[in-house]
């Protein structure tokens, strides 16, 4: 069934479910939008990637997915979080490196984890997250517990070798796990085409016997339907599959990208005609479900939100000295 | 009240930067997204954009400045509906806050390592089985998986081949295929797998069929499994046992007989164990797959097919992070791990006869490493000798010549003296691979050496 579903079609929604999608995706561009500005203020050290453009990925995916589904992703991961239920101050306290943060201040950016929430990092080694989303799979298989394992990756780490080893073994055994592949187009600075020997993603499972779709991923209903369907699939033990997200990053790679590999204009193209929260505000407003009062208190709501969890992250204390030492090992129980 | 935008940092290393040029003037319109300006770092040359939305109040810094700090108010923005009365005198100072600087080791102690597996005493009068290594470890980990259904073992070869070293014989036939797992040739994979089987509630064992093919797995152990823990703040468990022969074994050649010993005990966030004979494969391994971290597993080929008496006592298990004193002596201190224990204790007989008193120090474990035992005989002997098969540079003999040196230097009668393989791969030619392993021999030499008797 590998097949390639980009399509404009006007997907069942309601008032309350579309004005949801669209508070879960301006919270995402909200929050990167004050952690870019975190990160030029020097609030924010070190590596810091935005995932502004491809909100409608991880909000449809996470809509479509049950609680108790895991989901793991790799260095682009804020959205991912905030998409889980954790919240904006842990995540902007782990950015500046404070004790109120997800790791408490050790991880940073890439490497935050929920237990709670089921959200399982945050990877900073482009791949890894492919077969440890394979293992939670197998992990669920084993418990025989009914959940899914979504793991999220890039179009540049669709190129690791690990990810076929993963592929392979997912379904061999017949593992319930999604491999979502946010294809924005840039692996750092490199574009698919110069890349990708096969630049149509979705056909990656092909040797394996994996099952694989594109979709519009700058379309949040558009990825929920897909990806409810997909769940379905891996839920009633049919093994693996593979989402091709057709998305786009608006902002560079990290906050040292020279943003010399693509032109202004392509980034104004994209954001000015298939602006995933534009798309939704659209919707909303042509179905007279929201006017522009309304939309506007919803980002006043959000602005709140993220200003609060700013002010958090940069008054929540450093780690005190005496973390340097614990979490390296648990102790042996007797 | 305006928007300052501030000259942003556009790496982390970036203090300051020249303003090459501004891409609007006052008055214009500003979305968010939009490109401000263009400045140049000693990277590269990058592109401000606006993450807020009205319009150019001021412009504060003119194209072609030089050395902007980093924080340095560049433009004012007017926000919805305000007049140019709204612009302030923009206070010079960059609201950066400064980092406290990050504490130096010594500031903060290391805490002792707490390991709560009591160590069996073995009573008198035991009865004692004869067990081969290979069928110790097999004995821990199906008493393991019988005793806990999170346990499973995924390897290749590990279920219909019976183990490519006959270590898994008969576990899919007690365990079955759910519990006993062929893998595909794909070590990378299959290790990312475990690690993540192990974060999602099982306590997987990952059979290598040799270390030597870790190397391509190495990422998952290191990155995905060692600092998962510490990274998460203590929220992410990893319990997951790696396990497989190290070391050379015999005739295979350089790629297959690699000792990974000092690798891996350079890592934090890691336990390295690495025993000698059959009951301690045994009573360690279980202490393995109960331990809530990644453990490394280091067996030896040519052990696997060793007999020695395994103590029968239900649950036997030794805590991982203690040394063995296999053999008291007075004159010198021999510290060894794995198969070159027994090259260790040849060599203690051998100069026993020559008039020399060696106390022979099994390791068992390499991280967390018992040092506490190694000083306290070396207060004893005053003499050390660090043997093992691995090459020497950063090796296991020079971490603990090193510590010992640093902690009981005025105990020492002569420098620490290191035994191990020749600083080469391990040609595969008989007379070659012979002169590159260590044997009891060198042993012997080293010892008589710091005892000035050679």
């Amino acid at each position: 069934m590998t097949s390639k579903i980009i399509k404009t079609k006007k997907y069942k929604t309601s008032k309350e479910d579309l004005l949801h999608l669209y508070h879960q995706m301006l919270l995402i561009r909200r929050f990167e939008e004050k952690a870019g500005q975190l990160y030029g203020m020097g609030l924010i050290a070190g590596f810091c990637h935005l995932y502004i453009g491809q909100e409608a990925v991880v909000v449809g995916i996470r809509d479509a997915i049950i609680d108790g589904d895991q989901m793991i992703t790799g260095y682009r991961d804020h959205g991912h979080m905030l998409a889980c239920g954790m919240t904006a101050r842990g995540v902007m306290a782990e950015l500046t490196g404070r004790s109120g943060g997800y790791s408490r201040g050790k991880g940073g950016s890439m490497h935050m984890f929920s237990v709670e929430k089921q959200f399982f990092g945050g990877h900073g080694i482009v791949g890894a997250q492919v077969p440890l989303g394979a293992g939670l799979a197998l992990a669920n298989k084993y418990k025989d517990n009914g959940h899914v394992s979504v793991a999220f990756f890039g179009d540049g780490a669709a190129n690791q070798g690990q990810v076929y080893e993963a592929f392979n073994m997912a379904k061999l055994w017949s593992l319930p796990a999604l491999f979502v592949i946010e294809n924005n187009q840039y692996a750092m600075g490199t574009s698919i085409q110069r890349a990708s020997a096969q630049t149509e993603l979705y056909k990656r499972g092909i040797s394996f016997g994996i099952e694989g779709i594109q979709v519009d991923g700058m379309d949040v209903l558009a990825v929920r339907e897909a990806a409810k369907k997909c769940a379905k699939h891996a839920r009633d033990g049919k093994g693996p599959m593979i989402m091709e997200m057709m998305t786009y990053r608006y902002r560079g790679h990290s906050m040292s990208d020279p943003a010399k590999y693509r032109t202004r204009d392509e980034v104004n193209e994209v954001r000015d005609e298939q602006d995933p929260i534009d798309k939704v505000k659209n919707r909303l407003i042509a179905e007279g479900w929201a006017d522009l009062d309304t939309l506007k208190a919803i980002d006043k709501e959000i602005k709140a939100v993220v200003n609060d969890s700013a002010e958090f992250a940069k008054t929540s204390p450093e780690p005190d000295p005496s973390e340097l030492y614990t979490d390296v090992l648990l102790e042996v129980e007797a | 009240m305006a928007i300052d935008i501030q000259m942003p940092a556009l790496s982390p290393t970036m203090e300051e930067g020249t303003l090459t040029k501004w891409l609007v003037k006052e008055g214009d319109e500003i979305r968010s997204g939009d490109i401000l300006a263009e400045i140049e770092t000693d990277k590269a040359t990058m592109e401000v954009e606006s993450i807020d939305e009205g319009v150019v109040g001021k412009i504060l810094i003119e194209e072609g400045a030089q050395n902007v700090l980093v924080g340095t108010i560049i433009l004012q923005l007017l926000e919805d509906g305000e007049g140019i009365e709204a612009l302030s005198t923009p206070s010079a100072a960059p609201a950066v806050e400064a980092s406290s600087p990050a504490p130096t080791p010594e500031a903060v102690a290391a805490p002792v390592i707490a390991n709560t597996v009591v160590e069996m005493q073995v009573p008198a009068g035991t009865k004692m089985i004869e067990t081969s290594v290979r069928d110790a470890l097999r004995d821990a980990m199906a008493e393991e998986m019988r005793r806990d259904d999170r346990v499973f073992i995924m390897g290749e070869e590990v279920a219909q081949y019976q183990g490519a070293y006959k270590v898994t014989r008969e576990l899919l036939q007690e365990f079955g295929e759910k519990r006993v797992i062929d893998t595909p040739i794909t070590e990378h994979g299959f290790a990312g797998i475990g690690v993540g089987a192990a974060m999602g509630g099982l306590k997987p064992i990952v059979e290598f069929m040799t270390w030597n093919f870790a190397m391509q797995a190495i990422d998952h152990i290191i990155n995905s499994a060692a600092k998962t823990l510490y990274m998460s703040g203590g929220q992410m468990r990893c319990p997951i046992v790696f396990r497989g022969p190290n070391g050379a074994a015999s005739r295979v050649g350089a790629q297959h007989s690699h000792d990974y010993a000092s690798w891996y005990a350079n890592v934090p966030g890691l336990k390295v164990v690495a025993p000698y004979d059959a009951a301690d494969a045994k009573g360690l391994l279980k202490a393995a797959i109960r331990d809530p971290n990644p453990v490394i597993f280091l067996e030896h080929e040519m052990m696997y097919g060793e007999i020695h008496d395994v103590p029968d006592i239900e649950d036997y298990i030794i805590p991982i992070g203690k040394a063995l004193v296999r053999r008291t002596g007075t004159d010198v201190t021999i510290v060894s791990h794995s198969r070159m224990v027994g090259r260790a204790l040849e060599a203690a007989v051998i100069l026993e006869q020559e008039g020399i008193s060696a106390e022979v120090i099994d390791l068992r474990t390499i991280r967390p490493l018992d040092i506490d035992t190694v000083l306290e005989s070396v207060r004893k002997t005053n003499r050390l000798v660090c043997a093992e098969e691995g090459w020497g540079q950063s090796g296991i003999g020079a971490e603990i010549s090193a510590r010992v040196t640093e902690s009981a230097f005025d105990y020492l009668d002569a420098p620490p003296a290191r035994v191990f393989q020749k600083d080469v791969p391990l040609p595969y030619a008989g007379n070659l691979e012979a002169l590159s392993l260590p044997n009891a021999n060198d042993v012997v030499v080293a010892a008589k050496s710091v005892c000035y008797k050679d």
